[in-house]
């Protein structure tokens, strides 16, 4: 059975609700819905509601926190010599889940049955059992393990049977309440519309929550790599050198100092090109060729990053070496800072044009008016009093173009190469922090070794890096916008 | 009183804004040496007429000025004036004090600075407090000449754009409703500092308040729906108004 | 001091000097309009003359003619494919000999320009003949071409580089010449990039995207699905609702943080919560659907409120002023009157969520997936992949031809994004209402 069964189930109790909350009441008023409190339909909003909103919500709740049971409970089942350290239990325990998904497929196959795979208590049995099903046990997979599977799959089914009898029962509950009070004098309208204001603050806190789960998803695994990996080599060494034997080097600075110089050249290329073209646009251009170009460039932000990462992946970094870099006797590697950067750039160039337009039109026409009155050109009064007075705004740009060049990932992980170093030379290939997440956390992972974990303290790092910024902007470019409101 | 000799003269100067004729038909000569006010209802056009003096019409894409306006003899639409060299000679004054998001001292600064009127640093500090003087504002800001000019009050700023203006030597002062945006007291000070301007400058005042046209000028032109009604001493407008209309807006039955 | 000029009718040095300054600052912001422009020009023109051959394969057309015995004899078999290859080889030489190829007709050898995939789908088409009436069965296949030979014909593939090559020899492009002379070798409209699954890193040829526009297309209707509503009750709230205080302006400096976090970040999110916390399946389209959820959801707040915010106050005076309540107000006459603008901001949104890459990489969208996915509400947890992806993942390929693919497949994404944003201007543009 489908887990997505017991939600559509609720539903069309809920909607059977609504039909029958709003007949009874109805039918309380003999049918004249002026003799009703509230509209008729309300009366079946609020069946509705009541019925699916506590029902969905548990069955939520329920969902989320079982896997977590589960596994405290399995573990504690097994024996201490597989749980000696935080690595040995996630690896026995991702093969219990294994295991047991196997089973449960295996059953929905019919190439196994169910007695088979619970009942037999002799290993034996149950290894064949679960070999001939096609699921690949070794003969080193421990009893202990194969009970836990077991177990694991016996606690599944346990709980979505009884997730589904509390769900369906919290949806009956609610049913019934509701239609008790279908009655014509009762106020079915504010009692409705308390629930919606409450799913529309809901909706509302999800923002919050994503944060949070941001947080958290990050400094819990975070917090295990660093208690596998001391935290001063990690942000102070030089060194970065992943091996799955262990005894890795896992020093961010050089990937700190790929991001960092890529964003540099970036930023170095989109800031005047964007700047100016922005002055241009608001200041000179005549309508017809704004409203022609402005669009225009912003196509450029509209373009998703892969395309800029397969651009400098088969454009501009051919061109760069076989035009550059190689003739200068400076590397031959088509993927370099240099790459990535200038190709970061051309995505920066509409994001920091479109933001300065704001803000330079955000200046009033007042200052703009005082200074050609004292006999000041367009540049004069472009570079002398607009700028200036913009100034604060455009740092805010400026920061949070900075703050999507550290954290893009795409052109990186085409354009910039996968060698960790510490140079100065930007024709050659070096790493970022972005480009090493993405290394370490696909393909095959272990969520136990610290060369998985320091992705997520790569990412907290990232993270951290990005909101500093991005606040600081936010903050400069929004008191800057009080100040000419 | 004497008659000074005319300074600014138009003729026949007519302002479309796209489809709106904003100004008919225009004639008159200002005089050196004197405080001219523009009187009417507001949208009369008087506003437009004063930014057709400087140029500053330029800035605005659908604005079209026919006719002929010289300053000195000399045509202002020529195809051979550069309206900034223009500006620099018919300064400006706005209605709402604008003072550059800057320290006063580059306030009044800034003038002299783009158009090379010092050649250091001391001549510079000359210009800047002569003008601050004159704009009758030295007293109150001379001991904070690098706080920015954002911070002063209404009127303080105002004073302190028409040094601004005075700072870059022009010959004709333009002001466009100078008071509007102040408080009496304000309003007060500038008047006067308006009325000793005369001495030095062709002043040429647009205002909506007929007292502030008795009290600081010599000449007044009353503006109704674009047209120039009335022309003459202020004395004469507002004693004995030849046209009709302008005695009912003296009288306060249109405007 | 200066002297002053008497007449404005001469430009002084000054005045000259200050207009040249300001011509040259005029032609750097005509400049930079200009290079942005130019930089988007080469950056289609790149996209385009790298990807525009992906969308023509090279056929081998071949008529097969088999009877039940030959193809019960081929099932039987141990080695079915090879059977099957035979029969191909049997039927060429006669399509070679109806073209008029008389001299290298030498059909084993022209057999193997063909894609390793040829004899697949001609025991699949074989075993459903198998299942009807009749005895004898004829068709015109269109076979694909080997990777490197449809490389030759659209000039990727060249004499010289053949001689180095180990997957192919000058002989076979000679061959290929001649087949393509005789009009049984033809270049014409790939549909199969639209529709194949990928394929292996050997077969180039058979590589199509059908799998991750299936895939893009779940992904966009569960991010439509789950963003649009919460998105908009999220603006109706703060809009019209939320009192101010420190709660609501937490709520608001998260939203506009939330729009500037590094979307890969988004992914670690996916992956610790939703796989390895909640555990959902990896690769699966729900992961990836939720994930570009929260990623899209600042982006349709933000547009939301701003069609709320539009909404005139009269609007809501005149609806409370006959006695509606605040809710009725919104949902009644706000809310139909924002639609536009808040469906302007959704489209814009998915826009942005179909392009993106990075998160889907870390929740397992990068995987190898030759099955298409179930339909949904089933085929949501079945894996998938996602046009972005499917070009990263073409990229890493050895095979230089993959990057043919990846640049057809960015084509193909981009003019999905130019509908979807101008059907986003059109929107605005006919329902913009000037109150």
């Amino acid at each position: 059975m489908s887990p997505l069964w017991t939600p559509l189930f609720i539903l069309a109790l809920a909607i059977a609700g609504f039909f029958a909350a709003r007949s009874r009441a109805l039918s309380t008023a003999g049918g004249n819905p002026r003799l009703m409190h509230s509209l008729p339909r309300v009366y079946g909003m609020n069946a509705l509601i009541w019925t699916a909103a506590p029902a969905l919500l548990l069955l939520a709740a329920l969902t989320l926190a079982q896997p977590m049971m589960q596994e405290r409970q399995v573990m504690s089942a097994l024996p201490d010599s597989l749980t000696a350290s935080a690595g040995e239990t996630s690896l026995a325990m991702a093969e219990i889940c294994r295991i047991a998904g196997g089973i449960a497929t295996a059953i929905e196959n019919r190439s196994l049955s169910k007695d088979a795979a619970l009942q037999s208590s002799d290993i034996g049995t149950l290894r064949d059992a679960l070999t001939g099903a096609g699921i690949a046990v070794t003969p080193e997979t421990s009893a202990e393990i194969l009970n836990g599977a077991q177990d694991w799959y016996a606690y599944d089914r346990r709980a979505a049977l009884l997730h589904a009898v509390l769900a369906l029962g919290a949806a009956a509950l609610g049913l019934v309440w509701a239609l008790r009070r279908a009655r014509k004098d009762v106020n079915a309208r504010s009692t409705v519309e308390r629930g919606i204001l409450l799913l529309l603050m809901g909706a509302a806190s999800v923002a919050i929550l994503t944060t949070v789960g941001i947080v958290f998803s990050m400094l819990f695994e975070a917090y295990h790599f660093f208690q596998q990996y001391s935290w001063r080599e990690f942000f102070f060494s030089t060194n970065w050198n992943p091996r799955f034997q262990g005894g890795s080097d896992l020093g961010m600075l050089p990937l700190l100092w790929g991001t960092l110089y890529i964003s540099l050249i970036a930023l170095i290329g989109a800031v005047p090109i964007g700047l100016f073209a922005a002055i241009y646009l608001s200041e000179y251009a005549s309508r017809r060729m704004r409203s022609i170009a402005k669009p225009l460039i912003e196509v450029l932000a509209g373009v998703p990053t892969i395309v800029y990462g397969l651009f400098a992946l088969i454009t501009v970094g051919p061109i760069l070496r076989d035009y550059f870099a190689a003739p200068m006797g400076l590397g031959n590697s088509a993927s370099s800072v240099m790459t990535a950067g200038l190709v970061m750039g051309i995505m920066l160039i509409p994001f920091v044009s479109s933001l300065s337009d704001d803000i330079i039109n955000a200046v009033p026409q007042s200052l703009r008016d005082g200074s050609y009155g004292l006999g000041s050109t367009q540049s004069e009064t472009v570079r002398h009093v607009v700028l200036p007075a913009a100034l604060p705004g455009i740092v805010g740009a400026i920061l949070l173009a900075a703050s999507r060049a550290i954290g893009e990932t795409m052109i990186v992980v085409l354009g910039a190469g996968a060698a960790a170093k510490l140079s100065m030379n930007p024709f050659e290939a070096m790493t970022t922090v972005t480009v090493k997440i993405v290394s370490q956390l696909t393909g095959d992972t272990d969520f136990a070794s610290p060369e998985t974990l320091v992705a997520f303290a790569l990412g907290l790092t990232l993270f951290v890096l990005t909101l500093i910024l991005n606040v600081i902007a936010l903050y400069v470019v929004r008191k800057y916008r009080e100040q000419y409101e | 009183m004497t008659q000074n000799r005319a300074k600014i003269r138009t003729e026949g100067v007519n302002v479309h804004y796209g489809a709106t004729h904003a100004i008919k038909d225009v004639t008159l000569d200002i005089p050196d040496k004197t405080v001219t006010a523009f009187i009417g209802p507001s949208g009369c056009g008087k506003s437009t007429f004063l930014r057709c003096i400087n140029r500053m019409n330029d800035t605005i894409d659908v604005c079209r000025v026919t006719g002929i306006i010289t300053i000195d003899g000399e045509d202002i639409y020529d195809r051979r004036i550069d309206p900034v060299q223009l500006r620099r000679k018919v300064g400006m004054v706005f209605q709402k004090p604008n003072p550059f998001p800057k320290s006063i001292y580059d306030n009044v600064a800034y003038g002299p600075k783009i158009h090379g009127l010092a050649r250091n640093r001391a001549e510079l500090d000359e210009i800047v407090e002569k003008a601050l003087r004159r704009g009758a504002i030295w007293d109150e800001v001379k001991d904070r000449l690098s706080e920015p000019g954002t911070g002063l009050s209404g009127g303080q700023q105002q004073r302190l754009c028409i040094a601004r203006a005075i700072a870059t030597e022009p010959e004709i002062l333009l002001m466009d409703e100078p008071c509007s945006a102040l408080d009496p007291i304000a309003t007060s000070q500038v008047e006067e500092l308006i009325y000793e301007l005369k001495n030095n400058y062709s002043v040429v005042i647009v205002t909506h308040s007929m007292q502030q046209a008795a009290r600081v000028s010599q000449k007044t032109a009353f503006f109704h729906l674009g047209t120039m009604v009335e022309y003459g001493e202020t004395d004469e407008i507002f004693t004995n108004p030849r046209d009709e209309r302008t005695e009912n807006y003296i009288t306060g039955r249109i405007g | 001091m200066t002297e002053i000029t008497t007449s404005l009718l001469t430009l002084d040095a000054r005045t000259q000097k200050r207009n040249a300054a300001e011509r040259r600052f005029r032609a750097y912001g005509l400049a930079a309009v200009l290079t942005g422009l130019l930089l988007l020009v080469i950056l289609l023109v790149s996209v385009l003359s790298n990807g525009l051959g992906a969308f023509r394969q090279t056929f081998v057309t071949v008529d097969i003619t088999l009877d039940r015995a030959q193809i019960e004899e081929a099932e039987a078999a141990l080695v079915k494919t090879k059977i099957y290859r035979g029969f191909i080889e049997d039927n060429i030489a006669a399509s070679l000999e109806a073209a008029g190829v008389t001299e290298a007709n030498d059909a084993s050898a022209a057999a193997d320009l063909l894609s390793k995939d040829a004899a697949a789908s001609l025991r699949d088409w074989a075993r459903t003949r198998l299942e009807s009436d009749g005895e004898k069965w004829s068709k015109s296949f269109d076979f694909l071409a080997a990777g490197r030979i449809d490389g030759y014909l659209k000039g990727r593939v060249t004499m010289e580089s053949a001689a180095l090559d180990s997957k192919v020899t000058p002989e076979q492009l000679q061959l290929a010449d001649t087949l393509r002379d005789a009009g049984v070798l033809v270049v014409k409209f790939n549909t199969g990039f639209f529709t194949l699954p990928d394929a292996s890193e050997n077969q180039v040829e058979a590589a199509g995207l059908g799998v991750a526009i299936l895939g893009s297309a779940y992904l966009m209707l569960i991010v439509l699905f789950l963003a649009l509503p919460i998105g908009v009750a999220a603006s109706i709230y703060l809009e019209e609702f939320a009192p101010k205080n420190r709660l609501t302006d937490l709520i608001e400096v998260n939203i506009s943080n939330l729009a500037a976090v590094p979307s890969i970040v988004f992914g670690i999110l996916g992956l610790a919560i939703f796989i390895n916390f909640i555990g959902l399946p990896q690769s699966a389209p729900i992961v990836g659907g939720l994930v570009l959820t929260l990623m899209t959801l600042p982006t349709i707040i933000i547009s939301t409120r701003a069609a709320l915010k539009a909404v005139p106050p009269s609007i809501r005076d005149g609806a409370l002023g006959v006695g509606a309540s605040p809710m009725q107000t919104v949902f009644h006459h706000v809310l139909p009157l924002a639609a536009p603008g808040i469906l302007t901001g959704t489209i814009i949104g998915l826009a942005q969520a179909l392009g993106e890459t990075a998160p889907l990489l870390l929740i397992g969208m990068v995987a190898f997936v030759r099955e298409y996915p179930a339909g949904p509400p089933e085929g949501f947890f079945d894996p998938a992949s996602a046009l972005p992806v499917q070009v990263y993942n073409w990229t890493q390929r050895a095979d230089p031809a993959f990057f043919e693919r990846a640049s057809g497949a960015i084509i193909v994404l981009l003019i999905f994004l130019a509908i979807m944003n101008i059907t986003a201007v059109f929107l605005r543009r006919k329902f913009e209402r000037r109150w």
